[in-house]
């Protein structure tokens, strides 16, 4: 994995002619984490989509240096596919080795997408962002839906993420417990 | 690029199963062609078994059939994946829309245009059309058909997340189409091999546009 950055200069975001955010800004480096913290409605989302180049910052610029992962509330998976097929279809795109974590899924392999629960197609996203091999992760909401268990599991997939050199953002209403998690309350950046 | 190549490979499969399979409820590749077919057989009934008629009028009436088939699988060729962050997904990984876009109209082509090639035989017995009608059609659907799979993907990217979007794109797609439609009623004259190379024209000028109109869509939607 390339050495990965990400840095946000004075970003601002609007929504239709409502502008959410300004002045939001940061430097992430290897390893880093951090935690975009904030009521609903507040522009978490807008701004992880503008952080992943989807959509155009209304001022400001974002500086990515690696390959950029976004799992959102959407869940790029056929629904009348079985699971283990439509995941197979990210992992042979993104050319991904045969050892993917892949939070307790094998037994779901058979079924049909549209028949998983909530929290397991919360798990199936996370397997997706893990195949896509991209060094910056873009989260949105990573633990809804998710039990205790698999909370801990999706937070430990995050922790080894950032071992290997990687970088996550997370935007989350949940408290999240990462080692040296840095939070970017987004409410001192109202307009 | 290679990788690029590789991965666009990926995607044509993965198109041409959605298209031809008909998955998300939403049909398949046989619903157009049974359209296709309803009409060539629903026409003689309508004007009566005179055989000079039918095969005067025949291949026209197939041309129109043709292009209200191309209606049909409007609403499934762009929406589901815009739904679902497919074509998000794709540009994340540097893939860029027009390429998708000319992927999936390829893929569209094959699973509507050479389909409705193979049927054309059958609605043309029905329609009691000579051997030498038959096959100028054939050649008008070869020119044509491409340029409908262009502009249908084009019109499906320009109407995903609109609500009302599978009826404002066959609105959308008849005045777009009729070109196509003149130019291939026209090569069926007597002497009509010109109309056969404006068809084909016609078609090359919207299969060029298409991926990069339908690209600047699926861009435009996401802000």
């Amino acid at each position: 994995m390339q050495p990965c950055r990400l840095v946000a200069d004075e970003l601002a975001c609007r929504r239709g002619d409502r502008l959410l955010l300004r002045g939001v800004g940061f430097s992430l480096r290897a390893g880093d984490a951090l935690h975009l913290a904030g009521p609903n409605g507040i522009g978490k989302s807008s701004l992880l989509r503008i952080l992943a180049g989807l959509m155009r910052p209304y001022a400001g610029q974002v500086e990515a240096t690696g390959a950029i992962a976004l799992s959102d509330e959407r869940l790029p998976l056929d629904a009348h596919r079985p699971l283990g097929a439509a995941l197979g279809f990210w992992r042979r795109l993104d050319g991904a080795g045969v050892h993917q974590a892949d939070f307790g899924l094998e037994d779901l392999y058979d079924v049909p997408v549209r028949y998983l629960s909530t929290g397991q197609r919360k798990r199936a996203a996370l397997a997706c962002l893990a195949a896509s091999g991209a060094g910056i992760w873009l989260l949105d909401e990573p633990l809804n839906g998710l039990d205790a268990h698999w909370s801990i599991v999706a937070q430990a997939a995050i922790e080894a993420h950032r071992a290997g050199g990687g970088i996550a953002v997370i935007a989350s209403h949940q408290v999240l417990d990462l080692a040296g998690l840095m939070v970017l309350p987004l409410l001192d950046h109202l307009p | 690029m290679s990788r690029t190549l590789r991965q666009l490979g990926l995607i044509f499969r993965r198109d041409c199963a959605l298209l031809l399979g008909g998955a998300r409820g939403r049909g398949g590749a046989t619903l157009p062609l049974l359209f296709f077919l309803s009409v060539a057989m629903l026409y003689p009934f309508a004007v009566g078994p005179d055989v000079r008629l039918l095969a005067r009028t025949g291949a026209g009436v197939i041309w129109v059939a043709a292009l209200l088939a191309a209606i049909l699988p409007l609403d499934r060729l762009v929406e589901p994946d815009v739904e679902t962050g497919f074509f998000d997904q794709w540009a994340l990984r540097g893939l860029s829309e027009e390429a998708v876009m000319l992927v999936r109209i390829v893929a569209h082509w094959l699973c509507f245009g050479v389909p409705l090639m193979l049927a054309t035989p059958i609605a043309a017995g029905l329609l009691s059309l000579d051997g030498g009608q038959l096959v100028r059609l054939e050649l008008g659907l070869l020119a044509g058909t491409p340029g409908l799979a262009a502009i249908g993907v084009t019109i499906a990217a320009l109407t995903a997340g609109l609500r009302a979007g599978a009826a404002l794109g066959g609105l959308l797609l008849i005045p777009l189409a009729v070109p196509l439609l003149i130019f291939g009623a026209g090569s069926l004259q007597q002497g009509g091999e010109n109309g056969l190379v404006l068809l084909a024209a016609a078609s090359l000028v919207s299969v060029a546009i298409a991926p990069f109109a339908a690209g600047a869509a699926i861009r435009a939607a996401r802000e």
